[in-house]
């Protein structure tokens, strides 16, 4: 039996509001906050990047497995904001853990989906034996063009898991992936801005491919929606969830713990692992959980995962993602938000 | 040992000398003191400069600056210990002419700092700190006096307006110094608006951004006996260190290596805080004075703030301190702030001090500090 | 600009805060040290600094030196860790007017500076209140 043995998260503690960044752009707020059902997101400090903020969710992952960094013997992480073109994100993790130097690290990039790729292949190496645990960690500092819609959204967070066979907090039952190519979403190298498909990233793109991999992974384990205690998808925004939930027969009531992303923004490779966290932090033993990302290119990775005994000793064991959420906000105005997102002109 | 004493000094006015490269400023002080000393040639030079390197991107000045002294080839050393490397040239020259290996010796310093722009200055006086471990994080060296200032105010109640009284002092000794860089008088409300640099130091606070140069020569007092002027000796001379972090010292408050410096001095001096008539000491900082003031033993841990509202420093006080107008008005190019501060305490001791002398002063200190107390240099001179 | 192995070579201090303590009178030391200053004893062995402390003094720095030009104004420390070990550091996500000496703070892994717009990524250990 494998599955989860620690779990973590991480959010920086500065907030922009709709309403802010609607302001600048003379934008109509409350549409945005009815309409996509958002109403501030995180954003980074000049000083958190992708690797700062997936070794601080990390180090809470090690402080509910309790286990020995030197243990872990795959490292991934998965991000569309490297904070390098070419030097890996994985290396400076695994070396602040102290996981160095007999672990496999890899970089994981795909759009939103990349956090949980890390943890599909974390898994699967556990499961395989080629590792006694493993690492998977979903992290961005995502940015959205100024006065786009997704600069609504794009927000920054990360969420780690430690994946083994032993000390199980929550079991992993089945593990299904549904990929297309799909141009709904990209960036260019030396662009600074991601391109969209407007619309167009809705019924082809992310309806279709998390319903598939929903109904895909249910089919092969033989559940229904009313099986799970819990759901989390991939929140690029606060209605997506609910309208996908819907369609596949989810209740209100299964989707709103995971459902972060109103007060959080969409943090790419970190959305719905961050879902998974708050998710963990008050799941009981024998509750099942799907999570289904998605991320555009395009394709969703989906797990179906059971709490296990131990949960309920771990989940105080370090900070709890709601908390981290809801606790010790800044509120910043769009000059400072663009200050810190470097998105000032300034002299060389 | 021979006895050692100062027949030269030279300092031209310092400021923002635009038309001044490095090599100007100094040969200019240089040939001052060698004029003013009356002998015809020296044996040797010591020059102290923190950071030429840094400043004007030019290492290997000892000989580029004997060359355009004209002394070539006569042997010339750069001591670098940050802002004590003037006061340490001194102290290397002192030791040379003591020891009998020269005879006529001439201790210099320089910096010339405006060649850069602020941040780059700031990184230069900041490469004092550890840079692995304090530079690394962003500190700078008003930061790191900060640090001081802010646990000195918490552990003895030293106020923010004790601070400001530092330069307002200082400054007013400046202001009758022809050669100070700011020669004018601040008020602790100006000092107390001024623009914050790194809480609770204000820039009023600090020492500025100054080229010049400073320059003394100095030979065996006997030898000094037959030039028919004023004979001042070098009676005491201490030179410490101490960690350069200060997350590395038992006490942040506490400059030890100043402490030791002041002990070796008094000690080979055979002298006291109560002997000294007047003292210059190393005020990069308005903190930076109360804390050497204390580590000096002129007054108890913690109450330097006080002994400044007092009035005890002032130039009527108890021990008139900084009368050039310290680092705070006369300027602080790095290097040269060791010997100009040897430069004042002689003018005192032979009387030449105009305006702002200290009545009858015959025994002078000087104490010269590197980074925030990683080095310490301290000097006693006699008139004879 | 320099090469990255003055940074690289710190990467167990900054990420880890791996320190080493005198064998003979127990004295933790970060940097890790060759000599113990305290009794001379070359026999050190490795340690690891505690991750809470108290504030022992801060100040905010205005003037930054210039690769730390974009993150002023900051607030800069010293940390007296639970071991006993002070550390000097960038206190974050801390408003100006909440700091104070004696306040709690653990450490968090951080970004501590950038070589330019083509230079490596520095990071390393910062201060947040607990």
């Amino acid at each position: 039996m494998e599955g989860i043995v620690g779990y973590g998260a991480y959010i920086p503690r500065n907030r922009i509001k709709v309403e802010e960044i609607a302001k600048v752009w003379g934008a109509d707020a409350p549409s945005y906050k009815k309409g996509l059902m958002l109403e501030e997101k995180s954003v980074p400090s000049p000083d958190q990047d992708t690797i700062t903020m997936a070794v601080e969710a990390s180090k809470n992952a090690l402080k509910r497995a309790k286990i020995d960094p030197l243990e872990i013997g795959a490292v991934y992480i998965g991000s569309e904001s490297h904070p390098y073109a070419v030097k890996p994100s994985g290396t400076v993790l695994a070396e602040a853990l102290g996981a160095i130097p007999e672990v496999h690290t890899a970089d994981f990039e795909f759009a939103c989906k990349a956090g949980t790729e890390g943890m599909f292949v974390a898994l699967g190496l556990v499961k395989s034996g080629f590792i006694k645990y493993g690492l998977g960690v979903g992290a961005d500092t995502s940015q959205g063009a100024p006065g786009d819609a997704l600069e609504y959204s794009a927000a920054a967070g990360a969420a780690a898991f430690i994946f083994g066979k032993e000390n199980i907090v929550a079991e992993i039952h089945e593990t299904y992936a549904f990929m297309t190519d799909t141009p709904d979403f990209w960036r260019r190298e030396y662009q600074y801005y991601p391109q969209h498909g407007g619309r167009f990233t809705g019924d082809p793109a992310y309806f279709k491919h998390v319903q598939g991999a929903a109904l895909g992974i249910m089919k092969k384990a033989g559940m229904e929606p009313s099986d799970f205690t819990y759901v989390i998808f991939h929140q690029p925004n606060g209605k997506f969830p609910f309208r996908v939930g819907k369609m596949l027969g989810f209740k209100k009531e299964q989707i709103e713990t995971g459902w972060l992303v109103n007060k959080l923004g969409n943090t790419y490779s970190g959305s719905s692992p961050l879902g998974l966290t708050a998710v963990l932090d008050i799941a009981k033993p024998g509750d099942k959980i799907l999570l289904v990302s998605y991320g555009s290119g395009a394709g969703s990775d989906a797990f179906i995962l059971e709490a296990t005994k131990r949960i309920e000793e771990v989940q105080d064991l370090a900070a709890k993602t709601r908390s981290i959420l809801e606790k010790n906000k800044k509120y910043l105005e769009y000059g400072e938000y663009a200050k810190f997102r470097r998105k000032i002109r300034k002299a060389e | 040992m021979r006895d050692v004493a100062i027949i030269g000094i030279g300092m031209t006015k310092w400021g923002e000398l635009w038309e001044k490269s490095l090599r100007d400023v100094f040969v200019e002080s240089a040939l001052l003191a060698v004029e003013e000393s009356g002998v015809d040639k020296i044996d040797s030079m010591y020059i102290g400069s923190m950071s030429s390197g840094i400043f004007v991107g030019q290492e290997h000045i000892a000989s580029l600056l004997a060359d355009y002294m004209g002394v070539n080839p006569i042997p010339a050393t750069r001591v670098e210990s940050a802002c004590a490397s003037g006061g340490i040239a001194l102290r290397q020259a002192f030791i040379e002419v003591a020891s009998g290996m020269s005879d006529v010796v001439l201790a210099g310093g320089v910096e010339k700092m405006t060649d850069v722009d602020g941040y780059q200055a700031t990184y230069a006086l900041g490469t004092a700190s550890d840079q692995e471990y304090e530079g690394y994080h962003g500190i700078t060296f008003p930061g790191l006096y900060a640090l001081i200032a802010r646990a000195h105010m918490e552990k003895y109640g030293t106020t923010r307006e004790q601070l400001a009284m530092v330069a307002v002092k200082n400054h007013h000794n400046g202001s009758l110094n022809p050669l100070a860089q700011f020669p004018f008088e601040v008020t602790v409300e100006a000092v107390l608006n001024s623009v914050m640099v790194a809480d609770p130091l204000r820039i009023l606070d600090c020492s500025p951004i100054t080229d010049g140069a400073a320059a003394v020569v100095v030979c065996p007092a006997e030898m000094a006996r037959t030039l028919g002027k004023p004979v001042i000796k070098i009676t005491g001379s201490g030179h410490a260190t101490d960690a350069i972090a200060l997350s590395s010292r038992k006490d942040i408050t506490w400059l030890e290596a100043v402490y030791q410096s002041g002990k070796k001095a008094f000690d080979m001096a055979g002298k006291s805080p109560k002997d000294i008539d007047i003292i210059e000491v190393h005020d990069c900082f308005t903190i930076a004075e109360i804390c050497v003031l204390e580590a000096l033993g002129f007054f108890e841990k913690g109450k330097g703030g006080q002994a400044v509202e007092r009035g005890q420093t002032s130039m009527d006080g108890d021990i008139p301190v900084n009368p050039s107008g310290g680092l705070k008005s006369k300027g602080h190019p790095v290097g040269a702030t060791g010997i100009a501060q040897i430069v004042e305490a002689v003018k005192q001791l032979r009387g030449e001090a105009e305006k702002r002398q200290v009545k009858d002063a015959r025994i002078a200190m000087t104490q010269n500090m590197g980074g925030s107390g990683g080095s310490s240099v301290v000097h006693i001179l006699e008139r004879e | 600009m320099p090469t990255p192995s003055r940074y690289w070579r710190e990467i167990p201090q900054r990420y880890r805060l791996e320190a080493n303590a005198c064998k003979s009178c127990g004295i933790k030391f970060f940097p890790p040290r060759q000599i113990c200053p305290e009794c001379g004893n070359k026999e050190l062995e490795p340690d690891k600094l505690a991750e809470k402390g108290k504030i022992l003094t801060y100040t905010v720095i205005r003037v930054p030196p210039h690769q730390f030009v974009d993150q002023a104004p900051f607030a800069v420390g010293i940390v007296e860790l639970e071991d006993g070990v002070k550390l000097t550091g960038q206190i974050v996500d801390c408003d100006f007017e909440d700091l104070k000496i004696g306040k709690e703070v653990k450490i968090e892994f951080r970004k501590i500076s950038q070589e330019g717009e083509s230079g490596i990524l520095c990071y390393g250990y910062k201060f947040v209140p607990v």
